[in-house]
């Protein structure tokens, strides 16, 4: 029987969450790095024992930690316990944690600035990882999005990383400004039909795309408006939130923005807003269903200066239509006096016949449906702030 | 031979339990220790001092021998106590707020002894 594994973020550790296909019992394992900030953890489709995680501290910065054997077991690669730490002419074999922005005349770019919150210039610097993309095909290659916004790519497991350079330097980046979360790229979405093509998005910049695996990218945000920017219509400097696609229809995107749940058929080329009868259209995670890719779902709160649900009610929102048509989806969720948040990564979906849903919570707790959503139970519900919420449908 | 007394996660990381002891090659400065610390458990790069930089991380201090050297520069002398391993260089994240449990219960403990002594 198949199993399923969710994997959890939180503000003071990771949670490892097991469970056969039917879902209704559950082992936890955890806290894994007790007391850290995990931002995301994220397991390899090509090798699913094969995990990458960020481990971050505003003490002590950025920790990349992986595990080769699901998650019982982690290290940080390039340094494992009890092997030599540097190759045979004496330098360190890797440094894992070294996120250096590219700034070589042959395949960087001059390290810019971007707007700062007072609305001065301010240059570009590593804060944290925000979000790791591994590879459909390899699993030693993995994607990073981080704070400030950039991409980096790792070609060996997690050991050493390099940045491309292309999106950082596009020629906008100086009309790019962090949202209230910090300048991060949060988003890395590959298209699993074309390796050469990349959707990626940033808060406060928009949604980006390669379709030359990396080197050259543009802004697709036409049709987003963002009301309170100078230019609400800009190019670029919209705060979107989450991206989301079937990977059957890499062309058709779902976002959440800031405000405004917006649709694209093109691959970004042209956005319309499908917000339809949601409560709110604020929010912060999209996510598509696994096997129907007009079912979507969202999680509405109430604005961004109140960074919970509205009316006391956790509800999922669900569109069997792309968008516009919405149904709230409410059995064994709270509905009164709850005021939670669910944050841009913290919603996953598994593969299984019946759909999984999975969402976690700023309150700690763990929702998942076995019935795509029209029922839910508390995996966990003391846990941490929950960052992130990833599944993986093991064989 | 110096000491070094690491902040708790950062033991983790390295996966020690007690002290780090190690042994530093010329004049001991804040920077030969730490690239003597670093050389023994390279999963510490970057979370003392900026990868490029080279900065102390803003939140984390160094002590040794009561005195605080955080401000001190990279090439400054490590006191004579600790280059001859009676006293450790302190690596400290920086929070204010007290003492933990565990150690506070430790200075209670032995004060009580000590009061049982005499």
């Amino acid at each position: 029987m198949s199993k399923v594994r969710v994997l959890v973020g939180t503000r003071k550790g990771a949670f490892l969450l097991s469970s056969d296909g039917k879902r209704d019992k559950w082992d936890v394992s955890g806290p894994h790095f007790a007391g850290w900030e995990m931002y995301h953890i994220k397991g390899s489709p090509a090798d699913p024992n094969r995990l990458y995680a960020s481990q971050t501290s505003g003490w002590f910065g950025q920790v990349i930690q992986r595990s080769d054997d699901g998650g019982k077991t982690w290290f940080q690669p390039g340094t494992p316990p009890g092997e030599p730490t540097t190759g045979p002419g004496g330098m360190p074999k890797g440094e894992s944690n070294k996120f250096v922005y590219d700034t070589s005349a042959e395949t960087g770019k001059p390290l810019t600035t971007h707007q700062f919150y007072d609305g001065t210039q301010h240059p570009w610097e590593f804060k944290r990882v925000w979000h790791l993309e591994p590879s459909h095909s390899d699993p030693d290659t993995v994607f990073a999005g981080v704070e400030d916004a950039a991409l980096f790519r790792s070609a060996d497991g997690g050991v050493s990383w390099h940045e491309l350079a292309g999106l950082r330097g596009h020629g906008t980046g100086p009309k790019w400004q962090p949202g209230a979360g910090g300048m991060c790229l949060h988003t890395i979405i590959q298209d699993a039909k074309n390796p050469n093509r990349i959707y990626i998005a940033i808060s406060a910049a928009g949604a980006f795309r390669t379709d030359d695996g990396g080197k050259t990218w543009r802004p697709i945000n036409r049709g987003l408006r963002s009301q309170y920017i100078p230019d609400p219509e800009a190019e670029v400097g919209h705060c979107v939130h989450h991206v989301a696609l079937h990977p059957s229809r890499p062309d058709v995107l779902f976002m959440q923005k800031h405000w405004d749940v917006m649709r694209s058929d093109n691959a970004g080329d042209s956005w319309h807003e499908v917000s339809g009868n949601l409560p709110s259209d604020f929010g912060f995670v999209i996510d598509v269903h696994a096997h129907e890719p007009e079912t979507i779902y969202v999680v509405p709160i109430k604005s961004d200066g109140e960074h919970f649900v509205p009316d006391g009610k956790l509800r999922v929102y669900r569109s069997r239509s792309g968008g516009n048509e919405w149904e709230p989806l409410t059995k064994g969720l709270p509905q009164r006096d709850c005021y939670v948040n669910v944050l841009r990564d913290a919603m996953a979906v598994d593969s299984l016949d019946s759909c999984g849903v999975y969402f976690g919570t700023s309150g700690g707790q763990v929702y998942a449906s076995s019935d795509a959503g029209d029922s839910w139970n508390p995996i966990v519900r003391d846990l941490p702030a929950v960052l992130s919420v990833e599944v993986q449908t093991l064989p | 031979m110096i000491r070094v007394i690491l902040p708790p996660h950062l033991r983790a990381l390295a996966r020690v339990n007690g002290e780090v002891v190690l042994e530093v090659e010329g004049r001991v400065t804040l920077r030969s220790a730490l690239d003597a610390l670093e050389a023994s458990y390279p999963m510490l790069r970057g979370t003392i001092r900026d990868h490029v930089t080279q900065q102390r991380r803003p939140f984390l201090r160094f002590f040794a021998c009561s005195e605080d050297l955080s401000l001190e520069a990279p090439d400054f002398p490590l006191p004579a106590a600790v280059v001859a391993g009676d006293e450790p260089l302190l690596l400290v994240g920086a929070i204010a707020g007290g003492e933990p449990t565990a150690q506070k219960q430790k200075r209670r403990d032995s004060r009580r002894a000590a009061k049982i002594a005499s």
